[in-house]
């Protein structure tokens, strides 16, 4: 029976190497989240304005967004920053600049499809029950904006931590660098490592990304009743 | 922007999008018959597949793309079972895209009245009469904005493919790019070919969901 | 001597707990317009319902002609032809046109050849004034429109029996008459029919039966004249009294003064 990785996952500092190299994807996914957000929020609420100009230059952004691989923007601001303009950009901040890109686009719109989706009926029997503007959207609109946001940013979430396996193709040492780093260290001693090693990495992206699902699964049901 | 460049490599490129463009269309079919499988399993129950079926589309819903195809094609040959390049490509992304559809066929099914399917087997129809002509149509047209979503998700995710080795339109540009330091016509014509691949499927998507919903619905 | 030919005996349904219908028990022989009434939850719909074998039944047993109707039984889809069904909710298939909608049961069900069935369809529509409609889809017809269609949709199969479930609850009232209207031909034309409604001078009109239904069991059956006019049981009285209002204007005229 080959050895199929364990034994070289359990050598030496292994394992730590590649949780460090996941929480550097981990790490990313989350600072691009928190900009996503506080800027998604502001966009969101930009794209409820009527005013034409604002329509035509988020249509065009959330277009870019929606047909543009994320990979090739990644491309576009790493290679495209480095070799064309000579700056010396940072492999992970050129990450975090492309996922904010893309992150604050898809919040933009859940939150403009979420203040959308509340009927007017609610503001017009609120104002009716005599209740201000102010307090229309402190006790009615925000708390149900909320309820259908909260699970489709938790969403966000998830997809954004799997998509940012791939700045590896960019040259940051994550969890599949370290793997392919480790293989190649025990080529001679686990030729059949691979096996072993990759699907770690698939647990392991598993295992961060499942309960975050299963929680906007939960809230999505538990706000839809 | 140097033309002469452009033009010498464009062969190059043609090939490229040829080659995304046949993996991913296959991949979105793939996955479209996968995912309407899984859903009626998970619809009618069947025991020990319905598990099964939801372990798949909860493992494959939450691992990435890249990490799939590495296992499938670095991890899978050393226990023996190997595929080429493109059948990888083909294959994880049928896998993936399988269960993004199953949840979007669910959602649809779903959405369709109880009392539907009632009216149906009071005319007489069979279980399978009842899906195939009442249920899977409607189902279809609800979930038409999220199919039109997955398929341009799906061919999207086709970029990766270039982590196995598949000489793909990223493959070719990071190529290019390594090689001969022309980044910005490679670049240019990376995204120029992506627009060619997805700007249609977008544009058909929105005249299709604009179509159905006005031909069918809303009382 | 009349023909059987639906025979209920014995029926007993439950929700969990909670019995809906307790030991029913119903002949309705051919050519007969039988009505039911009574408060909601009395369980008339669910009556209809296992008719036509969409609730499992927890005792007893339907016969159509013989056949006994089973919701899990192989011959159900084949029993269900011959029953013709009308719900609240129309519920045309939206995707199809009027005309579609009429013909898909016919031809993929019972295999009829597609030009007769598409003859046949037109002059039912034509019947029920619904001819320039056929190539509409339902979100363009009115409730009224789409009823009429559901109910030529259920006819086009050549059912034995017609079961109308609350037809009318969810119409206007200046749609109701043109539904009705269609109901009472049938009956003039012998259709066999179950019809649950609470439109009380339709039922009078229509029925050759009337049963009254509370908590799960038949309380009152008789014709129309005698259970309307005279009524013989105080729960069918106290029902018929809900449909009537004391005048409170004079009332109020008086206290003020």
């Amino acid at each position: 029976m080959q050895a199929l990785g364990i034994e070289v996952l359990l050598k030496g500092s292994n394992f730590l190497r590649l949780l460090g190299g996941l929480w550097v994807a981990l790490k990313i996914s989350l600072i691009a989240v928190l900009f996503s957000i506080v800027l998604g929020i502001l966009f969101g609420i930009v794209m409820t304005y009527k005013n034409p100009l604002v329509k035509i230059i988020s249509r065009i952004y959330l277009e870019i967004v929606r047909i543009m691989p994320q990979m090739v923007l990644l491309f576009i601001v790493f290679f495209g920053t480095t070799r064309m303009f000579g700056w010396n950009l940072d492999a992970e901040l050129a990450a975090i600049i492309v996922f904010t890109f893309w992150g604050t686009a898809e919040m933009g719109d859940l939150v403009r499809g979420a203040v959308s989706n509340i009927p007017k009926h609610q503001y017009e029997s609120s104002y009716a029950l005599g209740l201000s503007k102010a307090q229309t959207y402190y006790h009615i609109v925000i708390p149900q904006t909320l309820r259908r946001l909260i699970p489709l940013s938790i969403n966000l979430v998830t997809r954004m931590i799997k998509t940012t396996s791939l700045v590896m193709m960019i040259g940051v040492v994550e969890a599949l660098k370290v793997t392919q780093q480790i293989i190649e260290a025990n080529r001679m001693v686990a030729p059949n490592a691979a096996f072993g090693l990759y699907l770690t990495v698939f647990i392991l992206y598993f295992l961060a990304c499942w309960p975050i699902s299963l929680l906007a699964t939960y809230l999505e049901k538990k706000w839809s009743a | 922007m140097n033309w002469s460049v452009i033009e010498r490599y464009l062969p190059l490129y043609e090939k490229a999008t040829l080659l995304t463009l046949k993996i991913g269309w296959l991949g979105v079919f793939l996955s479209i018959a996968l995912g309407l499988l899984v859903a009626m399993i998970v619809h009618y129950r069947v025991p020990v597949l319905r598990q099964i079926a939801k372990v798949y589309v909860e493992i494959f819903r939450n691992t990435p793309l890249l990490i799939q195809l590495f296992f499938i094609y670095f991890g899978l040959p050393k226990v023996g079972i190997s595929f080429s390049p493109e059948v990888c490509g083909v294959m994880g992304l049928g896998l993936l895209g399988g269960s993004y559809m199953a949840e979007t066929f669910r959602s649809g099914i779903e959405a369709v009245d109880e009392i539907q399917y009632e009216t149906a087997l009071s005319l007489g129809m069979s279980k399978a009469q009842v899906m195939f002509h009442v249920v899977l149509p409607q189902a279809v047209t609800y979930s038409t904005p999220a199919f039109v979503a997955n398929i341009i998700f799906l061919l999207k995710e086709t970029s990766v493919f270039s982590a196995i080795s598949l000489m793909d339109l990223m493959f070719t540009a990071k190529d290019l790019i390594g090689l001969y330091y022309k980044t910005a016509e490679c670049l240019t014509m990376l995204v120029v070919f992506y627009l060619l691949i997805l700007l249609p499927v977008s544009i058909i998507g929105s005249i299709v969901e604009r179509r159905l919903s006005y031909a069918s619905f809303g009382d | 001597m009349a023909e059987k030919l639906l025979t209920i005996k014995h029926l007993k349904k439950s929700y969990g707990d909670n019995l809906i219908l307790k030991d029913f028990n119903l002949t309705v022989n051919k050519g007969e317009v039988i009505v039911v009434i009574g408060p909601s939850g009395c369980g008339k719909s669910t009556l209809l319902r296992c008719i036509n074998g969409l609730e499992p039944i927890q005792g007893g047993e339907i016969k159509l002609r013989g056949e006994i109707i089973d919701g899990k039984a192989k011959n159900i889809a084949e029993i269900r032809q011959k029953i013709g069904m009308v719900f609240q909710s129309y519920e045309l298939f939206p995707h199809k046109t009027v005309l579609q909608n009429i013909i898909l049961a016919p031809i993929k069900v019972q295999k009829r050849d597609k030009a007769e069935v598409i003859k046949e369809a037109e002059q039912l529509l034509e019947k029920v004034g619904l001819l320039d409609k056929k190539d509409s889809y339902p979100r363009q017809l009115s409730g009224g429109q789409k009823q009429r269609v559901a109910i030529v949709r259920a006819l086009c199969m050549h059912p034995e029996i017609m079961l109308f479930d609350e037809v009318t609850a969810a119409l206007d009232p200046e749609m109701v008459r043109e539904v009705l209207d269609t109901i009472l031909d049938l009956a003039k034309q012998g259709s066999t029919m179950i019809i649950v409604t609470h439109e009380m001078s339709f039922a009078k009109a229509v029925s050759d039966r009337v049963l009254f239904l509370d908590k799960g069991e038949i309380v009152e059956e008789d014709i129309p004249e005698e259970l309307f006019e005279n009524p013989k049981t105080e729960r069918a009285r106290r029902f018929f009294n809900t449909f009537e209002y004391d005048a409170v204007k004079h009332h109020t005229k008086t206290s003020n003064q």
